[in-house]
């Protein structure tokens, strides 16, 4: 036990937290503020449609508004700006999304070497790692597909199990009971939070995605026809009607296009899914180890089970005519929901072998 | 896992409906019932079914986590089952307490697997058949296919052939030529011959998805034979004594699996040596050891003993069962001087109270048969020691609790009833408590209530001394015996690797046209251009037709598509 890095760890864990605060806010500044991003195909066609109808665009994209004026009244940002004000939240909420993903794995590192031990002994430790998983895929995400305004979306459930941790689930640096030394336990844990938080990221692109889903099908019929089935530029699309979309609607038109929602979903979920699969049989081998019998229906294996047939179900129905698109997300949604019930709720309500994390 | 796609027949659900109408009004009853059949035969192993059941599994998985289980904690559903007098006793009758027991479960599991093998196995001989043939021929308009480019190469179409099947390394090729029979779209003369090449790969796929889908039925019946031939047994041992696994009888409590009489085990003994538990200064465990001596096999009922060492995490495998440490607690001892002068010594391990992280222990010493009295005369005169036993003790205002988890100063807390213990009613009773019936009806009655440390004793009205004399530690043993359960790691592995295969690899095929350059191909405009080529020179120019498709995951083929446009020119090309 080195009392130092565990108060290093303590306080690095800290600043990420606000580092994800900001981050989130920056993301949401950047959302709220109806100019952070390029518009998408579907946002195109649409806003194109509405100027050829001399009506309002929702989509516009000058250099200064509203927004500049107030931020500068902050006082945060100086003048003479070259990208939108939105652009310049949102840049920064990566900036500081980075700085904060550094402080959260130098504090997981630093209290791993403080006790002597990989730091997933205990839900505080475990929640930290989801943490930063969770964030460090949503970067590679951003990076691949530019997919920024879905930041708020994936930073929230972030900020939330990062708050849960620094103070319900929060334990100081000590050794692990016998009961969880065993190699099979570190294996199944890492790949358990490095799995969840990927499939954290696929949650939330298909949650965006039946909110943009939403939001389309509102728009005049045929307006997002091209965009929605992926293929081809944006272009025929028959007269706006009278009713333009609510407010939800219009927050819901800043985020990425459908496709770009379903391929991260998609992506992300196949890359974390043989991983869970890994992560189930690494229990399996452990409680073989451990418990004397490979599975035995403990609540927390049931439920990783049941986690599993949602996620094999959405790949099947992502291959099937008739359940892509909406049907499939909503059980890509379901099977996220049954991941954050089987990592807490199930510890921490339900009592079974597994409820020993360290919360006692 | 993008299995099932279109190419299983019964995905077009609308071919069921609407192909058997006509033929069932007109065949007698026989044929009627084929179709019929042959309808429910589809609609089982159609995609949707497959899905509906995937989600009724998981659905019907939901109370086995949520409700408590008869199989995992029974003193819990019985406690549940009187909680919800009205509720209760409908969800034991319809299975809801024993989920993975239940006949619906079995009912969803054995659907959805009929369902998976109605699937698997067509495709698995579609799959055999595709490849056994060669690439399918080239699509005669490329430019409709969603990868498409055209270019110029130099160097005849067979040349250029030659270029390209040495860049498709890794994929089935079949080269063919076709001639055209008229100058039908004014790009190629009458007469010339086309070089057509047709390419595909990702074959894997469909193996990593056949073995993914097979390796969860051997998985099915892995864990079924583990089911019917296995079994568990666990038992308390003090340190110091020795266990036989000889029979059921033998254990504090066995599970057996549904094939299993008790007939048949391996015997096997073991000789609890010592057990030690190391704690940090703060009381939290660091190691627990069990040190052993066992025999198994031939060495049974001989005086060979092999030495080991049993710890959390760590088993003892032996030919076939494996054996482990799952828990630990005290035997506290006590001496008993009776009033005819004879000394006793008792002891009997006493149960950790849960959630305490100090050891604070609970339990009963009964003494059956006092020495000294006979007849009906037993039945007044029978002892009960019941009380706590700490490790550590420490006492505030007359209440003992425990302070540490080792026993660096143990003592206990009793009570000494005296009466009937109600032993003879044929009730089963715990070990670790009286009846607490007998008490209220006056037949045991309380004599003393007192704190000892070691070596401290208290004194009956009848004389009789009650002596702590110490304390053993005992260990909870468990043998499990599941022959299948290599099998199921087994089909574990293929599961993960066939699932993985199914994910990483992708379907893509490729189709190249090399036409002979004629006057019209150089008009159209899509000429790459040759540095080093003769102008001119038709003869040794290509007109090439690249047309891309990709089988599954269509994103990402276009950067590779874009590499296998290029081969005309860039292999060899330079």
């Amino acid at each position: 036990m080195n009392e130092t890095l565990a108060q290093i760890s303590d306080l690095a864990f800290e600043a990420a937290l606000a580092g994800y605060v900001v981050a989130l806010v920056c993301y949401a500044v950047e959302l709220a503020s109806r100019r952070g991003v390029d518009a998408t195909p579907t946002e195109a066609a649409s806003a194109a449609l509405r100027a050829g109808r001399g009506g309002t665009s929702t989509i516009t994209r000058t250099g200064e508004g509203r927004d500049g004026t107030g931020a500068e009244a902050i006082g945060l940002i100086p003048a003479a700006p070259v990208a939108s004000w939105g652009v310049r939240f949102g840049r920064a909420a990566v900036v500081v999304t980075v700085v904060a993903v550094v402080a959260n794995v130098l504090s997981i590192i630093t209290r791993g070497m403080s006790v002597g031990r990989l730091p997933l002994g205990n839900m505080y430790e475990f929640t930290s790692v989801i943490c930063a998983a969770a964030t460090i895929c949503w970067l590679i995400v951003l990076a691949k597909t530019g997919a920024r305004t879905m930041g708020v979306f994936v930073m929230l459930p972030v900020v939330i199990l990062a708050c849960v941790a620094g103070t319900v689930l929060y334990v100081p640096a000590a050794p692990v009971v016998p009961a969880l030394n065993s190699y099979w336990k570190w294996i199944h844990v890492t790949t358990v939070a490095l799995s969840s938080s990927v499939l954290m990221v696929s949650g939330a692109a298909s949650v965006l995605y039946l909110l943009r889903g939403r939001y389309e099908r509102r728009l005049p019929a045929g307006a997002v026809v091209t965009a929605s089935t992926g293929a081809g530029p944006a272009g025929s699309g028959s007269p706006q009607s009278a009713g333009a979309p609510g407010a939800a609607g219009s927050l819901s038109a800043r985020l990425p296009s459908l496709p770009t929602l379903d391929r991260i979903a998609y992506r992300t979920a196949i890359v974390a899914f043989p991983v869970y699969t890994f992560a189930v049989m690494a229990g399996a081998l452990w409680a073989e180890v451990a418990w004397g019998r490979y599975w035995g229906w403990d609540p927390k294996e049931t439920c990783a089970f049941v986690t599993w047939v949602i996620y094999a179900s959405y790949l099947h129905a992502r291959s099937t005519a008739g359940w892509r698109g909406r049907p499939a997300a909503w059980i890509s949604v379901v099977g996220f929901a049954s991941i954050l019930f089987n990592l807490f709720v199930i510890n921490m309500v339900v009592s079974g072998l597994h409820s020993y994390a360290g919360l006692n | 896992m993008t299995v099932r796609d279109s190419v299983h027949p019964s995905d077009t659900e609308l071919d069921g409906p609407s192909a058997s109408p006509g033929v069932v009004g007109r065949q007698g009853p026989p044929r009627r019932l084929l179709a019929a059949g042959r309808n429910i035969w589809r609609q089982l192993t159609s995609m949707r079914t497959a899905l509906i059941l995937l989600f009724l599994l998981a659905l019907a998985s939901l109370p086995g986590a949520l409700l408590p289980q008869w199989s995992l904690n029974a003193s819990k559903t019985a406690q549940y089952l009187v909680d919800h007098p009205t509720l209760g006793p409908w969800l034991d009758r319809l299975g809801f307490f024993e989920v993975f027991a239940s006949p619906w479960y079995a009912a969803i599991y054995l659907a959805l697997f009929l369902s998976l093998i109605g699937c698997v196995l067509p495709r698995s001989l579609a799959f055999v058949g595709q490849l056994r043939m060669d690439p399918v021929p080239t699509p005669r308009n490329l430019q409709r296919l969603p990868h498409h480019h055209r270019a110029q190469a130099a160097g005849t179409p067979q040349e250029v052939a030659g270029r390209i099947g040495a860049g498709l390394r890794g994929w089935r090729v079949v080269q063919r030529t076709e001639t055209v029979g008229a100058d039908v779209d004014g790009e190629h003369p009458a007469g010339a011959t086309i070089v057509t090449i047709s390419a595909e790969k990702g074959y894997l796929r469909e193996v990593g998805n056949l073995v993914f889908h097979l390796s969860l039925l051997g998985l099915l019946v892995a864990v079924a034979v583990g089911k019917m031939v296995g079994y568990e047994g666990s038992v308390i041992v003090n340190a110091g004594s020795q266990f036989c696994s000889t029979s059921p009888a033998s254990y504090d409590n066995f599970r057996p699996g549904l094939l299993v009489d008790g007939t048949d085990m391996a015997p096997f003994c073991v000789d609890v040596k010592s057990f030690d538990a190391q704690y940090t200064d703060q009381g939290e465990a660091i190691a627990f050891t069990a040190a052993i001596r066992y025999q198994a096999g031939q060495d049974t009922g001989t005086d060979r003993w092999q030495d080991g060492q049993l710890q959390v995490n760590d088993p003892l495998r032996m030919s076939g069962e494996r054996l482990y440490l799952l828990g630990h607690g005290f035997t506290p001892k006590f001496r008993i001087t009776y009033p005819d002068g004879t000394v006793r010594d008792y002891s009997q391990p006493f149960a950790p109270a849960a959630n305490d992280p100090n050891f604070t222990s609970q339990g009963a010493v009964k003494v059956t048969d006092p020495p000294g009295v006979t007849g009906d005369e037993i039945r007044k005169r029978q002892l009960a020691i019941v009380g706590i036993f700490a490790p550590t003790a420490l006492v505030h205002a007359g209440i003992m609790t425990s302070s540490f988890p080792a026993a660096d100063d143990p003592g206990v807390a009793v009570d000494v009833y005296r009466g009937d213990l109600g032993m003879e009613g044929g009730r089963s009773q715990s070990v670790f408590s009286i009846d607490n019936d007998q008490v209220a009806k006056g037949a045991l009655v309380k004599q003393a209530r007192k704190n000892l440390m070691v070596g401290e004793s208290i004194t009956l009205d009848d004389r009789t001394r009650i002596t702590f004399t110490g304390y053993t530690q005992w260990v909870s043993l468990q043998t499990s015996f599941d022959p299948a359960q290599v099998w199921a790691l087994v089909f574990a592995v293929l599961l993960l690797t066939g699932l993985m295969t199914s994910l990483v690899i992708k379907r893509r095929r490729v189709w190249f046209r090399l036409a002979p350059a004629g006057p019209a191909a150089a008009v159209d405009g899509a000429v790459t251009p040759e540095p080093g080529g003769a102008r001119g020179g038709a003869p040794d120019r290509t007109v090439v037709d690249v047309g891309g498709l990709a089988r599954t995951d269509q994103a990402g083929y276009g950067e590779e598509f874009g590499t296998l446009a290029a081969l005309p020119d860039h292999v060899g090309g330079h």
